[in-house]
């Protein structure tokens, strides 16, 4: 059972550092802001959702699981609103140009 | 080589990476926010060193509180243009003066012996008297209390001074708002959203930090960044800085702070000692009123020097 | 399986540590603000994981991550008031 658990914490932490990754290669790679914000909403999202998900499985008790899901919750709400005024800071600095 | 030297190996690698970007930005705006990620590394350096507490203080008041700070002075001050170079002639000896620093601390560091003199054996004994389990929070309000009070009367002192700059017929008025006119729907709503976590979480860390990591420094810094969002977000605006609250709220902490050392010789025997019996407690009440003087405090620095008349 | 932790850690803010070439880079400030972004949110990864990870114990550090997280957007925040805002008139005294 213990194997069990730690196969899915590995498999999802890893996953999760795999959009971190690709979150980090869209950030320099795409082409243009607006892309770009759309890659870091992707990391925020799932690379963190996904590094807790693995590590609820080790937490010691529901108070510490809770946490992690407190912190993940945290991140999107900001993340979303930020990445709102991101997209129209960007908008309006299309428009003023 | 284990794996933990490795991390810390490319830990270090990383900071002092984004410190020499940090140095060497062309303009304020990319500076401020090479800073904010250096503070937020030195955090990690933090935990590393096994010490929660000022990681949680780096992260809050070094990354947080001061990068707000400092873009929004960057943005009063020259509406983000790119600064004009200084000549070698400064930039030569500062360069030289700060890796003679470095080389001090260093060597200091590296030829400390291997059994360095250390006072936290004895802080520990300590602790059973004041009644605490988190050795910082007792070195922070029982073994070095006047120091404490000392640094909570320097952050008056800085309020002040920025007050200071004000001309005189603004004296009296309201900082102006911190925010932009139009209201944004998606500020608002995560004031809506963050500012009640946040105070939970805010006072989660006082409340812990008897015990556990936390304490009243990070506890403040997190009540006033919940107040700062606030104020960008329009939902209310920077309180005219002759309001009585505000003043009274600027000065409860080191006046408790010191109220309760003045009162050390008759409850204790010195100055700002505690009675063992009720050690706690009152740590925890000079605690509550420091939190409140910081969350006043940080967020009137941000707000700056009042900028209106104030009302008739 | 405290190993994989560790270097999960550690290459999660290798990741994001590259990514905040963007900072150099980037050639307007929202590009900056979103590299710092990604940075914070890869820093509060690392720390959940460096908390879970038993051989290096640090009590107390999913607070520090829980404080990361409740500013992380503060200073995006902040900055994007900035950032627009430098091109209105500032605020201050006349």
């Amino acid at each position: 059972m213990t194997a069990a658990i730690d196969l899915f914490s590995v498999v999802a932490i890893g996953a999760g550092v795999f959009f971190f990754f690709a979150g980090a290669v869209g950030l320099l790679r795409f082409p243009d802001s607006l892309t770009r914000l759309h890659a870091l909403s992707k990391a925020d999202n799932l690379g963190l959702g996904l590094v807790v998900l693995g590590l609820l499985s080790r937490s010691g008790s529901l108070q510490e699981a809770l946490k992690l899901v407190v912190v993940w919750a945290l991140v999107q709400i900001s993340g979303a609103a930020a990445s709102q005024m991101i997209g129209r800071a960007l908008r309006l600095e299309g428009t003023r140009k | 080589m284990t794996l933990l030297s490795i991390l810390d190996i490319g830990l270090a690698a990383i900071v002092l990476g984004v410190a020499a970007w940090t140095v060497l930005a062309r303009d304020t705006f990319g500076a401020v926010v090479g800073y904010v990620a250096y503070g937020l590394l030195v955090s990690i350096v933090w935990v590393r060193l096994y010490a929660p507490d000022v990681a949680l203080t780096e992260a809050a008041i070094g990354s947080g509180v001061t990068g707000v700070l400092l873009i929004t002075a960057a943005t009063r001050l020259s509406g983000n243009r790119t600064e004009a170079d200084r000549g070698l002639s400064i930039k030569v000896p500062a360069a030289l003066l700060s890796l003679l620093v470095t080389a001090t601390l260093a060597a200091a560091v590296l030829l400390l012996p291997d059994n360095a003199p250390s006072l936290a054996p004895a802080a520990d004994q300590g602790l059973a008297a004041t009644g605490l389990g988190n050795p910082v929070t007792a070195v922070l309000i029982a073994y070095r209390s006047f120091d404490t009070m000392l640094e909570k009367i320097v952050l008056v002192l800085a309020v002040v001074g920025v007050w200071s700059v004000a001309p005189d017929r603004f004296w009296g008025g309201a900082p102006a708002p911190l925010g932009r006119p139009a209201p944004q729907g998606d500020l608002v709503l995560l004031a809506k959203a963050l500012t009640p976590i946040g105070i939970l979480v805010g006072l989660h860390m006082f409340w812990v930090g008897a015990d556990e990591p936390g304490g009243a420094f990070q506890s403040g810094a997190i009540l006033a960044a919940m107040w700062i969002v606030v104020m960008m977000a329009r939902m209310a605006g920077p309180p005219r800085i002759n309001a009585r609250w505000l003043r009274l709220t600027l000065v409860a902490g080191p006046a408790v702070f010191l109220a309760v050392g003045l009162a050390g010789p008759r409850m204790a025997g010195a100055f700002f000692a505690y009675p063992v019996s009720v050690a706690k407690p009152i740590i925890i009440v000079i605690e509550a009123f420091m939190v409140l003087t910081i969350a006043a405090t940080l967020p009137m620095l941000v707000a700056g020097p009042p900028s209106r008349k104030s009302a008739p | 399986m405290n190993d994989f932790l560790l270097a999960a850690a550690g290459l999660t803010l290798l990741t994001v540590a590259v990514g905040l070439a963007r900072v150099l880079y980037g050639p307007g400030e929202a590009d900056r603000i979103m590299a710092a972004q990604l940075f914070g949110t890869g820093g509060i990864a690392a720390l959940l994981l460096i908390a879970s990870a038993a051989s290096a114990p640090v009590p107390g550090v999913e607070d520090v991550a829980l404080g990361v997280a409740l500013l992380a957007a503060f200073v995006s925040i902040a900055f994007v008031n900035a950032a627009g805002g430098a091109s209105e008139s500032p605020g201050g005294g006349d």
